[in-house]
């Protein structure tokens, strides 16, 4: 392709941003008009166990779709902006908005140390660095007594905050709001130069190298990024539980839902997290009822290696263009 | 804290002896991270998958849990023929192993991790040997059964490795595949004929390895996490294909673990292992013992 189609410097700006953020406010305020009718808390419950899904799939597609770049670490990454959370609340008595603030910076510096030490390397190295990453920090965790060591920490929840119906509504908000800005970030990223130079490294790392791209500074850009935005996701969890110990933090289901949500709705769109997350969070959701936790998480596993196998580009993969 | 000698000693000569567990543990990967290049993550949960069979058949008719892992590894062999197959034939024909490859081997790691949770329960298991509680005594160093029977086991499993890769046609033929797999189409042989067979060897040594942990501990189903760290650390540390510098790894990571363990507590143990990947990787990507590329 000869290289004066493809440069317009200001290709990025002729993509409209204003519908597609007027679009998910207005999705956000359907969905939460819907739950506000049913009035059931079970709703905002279910709501919150989806949408943070939202949060981290999307985040994992940042590295993982663009790139190609396999973290397998989210439920570290998760973990620890849980706990960050917990921390600051516990030492400056900081609240659930501050706290995710500071879990997005504790996280996105988690994942650019971790990236800087390994990124230089084959993705593999790096994969392999996270697989270990969220047993270490499980380790820390669980001989820090400051947030509760192996016992687990409480934050007790208020009955209500005043602008809101129910605490259940407060804390089902904030994470709409979240997946809403993580949905827009990532969409952004994937119009962007950083999106492109990243999509540019996946298909071939050498030659996006030596055409000027530059590998090592998008690479850290896009792991901070996605380590913040995993943060992110796990920060409210102690406020929607209540009470948080390193087992639920870090659970399993993180770790291979971040992974398969992506991988089941189409990797590299912003829209195929969106709908692995949905579908998959939902099921799941509906499948707690009557199954057990880990027979739904087996089923989730089978998912995984059975879309990775018959449908490699996900459920947006069957729509063709790409 | 007092510096005590013995104590180093005894830490030293236990951690040389858990060398021998996590280098039976590493060669598997060897070969097929290191000589195949296939990321089997999953490598860590076979071999716990291999530990609670072990437990399951040796518990029910009383035998001895080494012999009982030799016994299950041509098991493990048509398993792990039968994932190199269809890695192949989805993921390596595809050109698709970097994402989708890799996101195959978790989902087998975490099928595998959780089927055992559901057939066996979440809990410990265990399965003692005859000799587990007996030590034998050198001077100050304590030598104890249960952590020596499973280091020359595993010794002598790697050391039969030895033998079938550099004196065997097959052995020779998984050292070519290695080097230049195309190339062994022009002598007629086909590549992914070997690197079958070598995957399905690489399983069996994680069914060896199963059976030389239930004797040195007590599995639980999430032992395998904890395991990803260590044998990918060491066979990164030993520079890949090479099956003497694992080994090495293994004795020096071993030793270093549990010298670390003995003077600020095993919960720390983990750390070790992650610390000593990133600073390899960071550091040393060509291995301890490997030359820059």
């Amino acid at each position: 392709m000869s290289a004066t189609t493809l440069t317009d410097p200001r290709g990025a700006d002729r993509i409209r941003h204003l519908p597609f953020w007027l679009g998910a406010v207005g999705v956000a305020l359907a969905v939460f008009l819907a739950l506000r009718l049913i009035g059931n808390e079970y709703g905002y419950y279910a709501g919150y166990f989806v949408l943070q899904y939202v949060v981290l799939a999307s985040a994992w597609n940042i590295l993982g779709g663009y790139a190609g770049y396999v973290n397998f670490g989210a439920a570290g990454f998760l973990a620890a902006g849980a706990y960050t959370a917990i921390f600051v609340r516990k030492a400056f008595g900081f609240d659930l908005i501050p706290g995710i603030l500071c879990a997005a910076v504790v996280t996105g510096l988690l994942g650019l140390g971790t990236g800087y030490l390994t990124l230089r390397l084959r993705g593999v190295y790096f994969s392999i660095a996270t697989l270990c990453l969220a047993v270490v920090l499980q380790t820390l965790v669980v001989n820090w007594d400051y947030v509760g060591g192996s016992r687990g920490a409480y934050v007790i929840r208020p009955m209500t905050i005043p602008p809101f119906a129910s605490y259940g509504e407060y804390i089902f908000l904030v994470m709409l709001a979240l997946a809403v800005i993580t949905v827009g970030i990532a969409r952004t990223v994937e119009v962007s130069r950083l999106g492109r130079g990243l999509q540019a490294i996946r298909d071939n790392e050498r030659a996006a190298e030596a055409v000027g791209v530059p590998t090592l500074r998008l690479k850290l850009m896009a792991t901070a990024l996605c380590g913040a935005l995993m943060g992110v996701a796990g920060a409210p969890l102690p406020y929607y539980s209540g009470y948080l110990n390193p087992d639920a933090a870090f659970s399993l289901a993180f770790a291979v839902n971040a992974i398969a949500m992506p991988l089941i709705g189409g990797a590299g769109t912003w829209a195929g997290p969106v709908i692995g997350a949905v579908l998959l969070a939902s099921l799941q959701q509906a499948a707690t009822v009557t199954i057990s936790s880990a027979l739904n998480l087996w089923i989730v596993g089978w998912i995984l290696v059975i879309f990775v196998t018959i449908a490699p580009r996900g459920i947006l993969g069957w729509f063709g263009k790409r | 804290m007092e510096f005590d000698l013995s104590l180093l000693l005894n830490g030293i000569v236990s951690g040389l002896l858990l060398g021998g567990l996590y280098a039976v543990a590493a060669s598997g990967l060897a070969v097929s991270f290191g000589m195949l290049d296939i990321v089997n993550i999953a490598h860590p949960a076979l071999m716990v998958a291999a530990a609670f069979l072990v437990v399951a058949v040796g518990g029910a008719i009383g035998l001895d849990p080494l012999l009982c892992a030799v016994l299950l590894s041509p098991v493990f062999y048509l398993i792990g023929v039968g994932i190199y197959t269809f890695y192949n034939r989805f993921f390596e024909r595809r050109g698709d192993e970097a994402l989708q490859g890799l996101a195959f081997f978790f989902g087998v790691m975490f099928i595998i991790e959780v089927g055992l949770v559901m057939a066996f329960g979440p809990e410990q298991r265990f399965l003692d040997p005859s000799y587990a509680f007996t030590t034998w005594r050198i001077g100050e160093i304590d030598l104890p059964l249960r952590m020596l029977v499973p280091a020359l086991f595993g010794l002598l499993a790697i050391g039969l490795l030895y033998l079938f890769l550099h004196r065997s046609f097959i052995g020779l033929a998984i050292a070519a595949v290695a080097q230049d797999a195309e190339a062994l189409r022009l002598l007629a042989i086909d590549p992914v004929k070997i690197k079958r067979l070598a995957f399905g060897v690489s399983a069996m040594l994680a069914c060896i390895a199963g059976g030389a942990l239930i004797v040195v501990q007590p599995v639980e189903p999430s032992s395998g996490q904890i395991f990803i760290g260590r044998v990918f650390a060491i066979c990164i540390m030993g520079g890949m294909a090479s099956l003497s510098g694992a080994i090495a790894a293994a004795f020096l990571f071993g030793v270093v673990e549990n010298v670390t363990a003995t003077f600020f507590g095993p919960s720390w143990a983990p750390a070790v292992a992650f610390g000593w990947l990133l600073l390899v990787l960071a550091f040393r990507p060509q291995g301890l013992f490997g030359r820059a590329a």
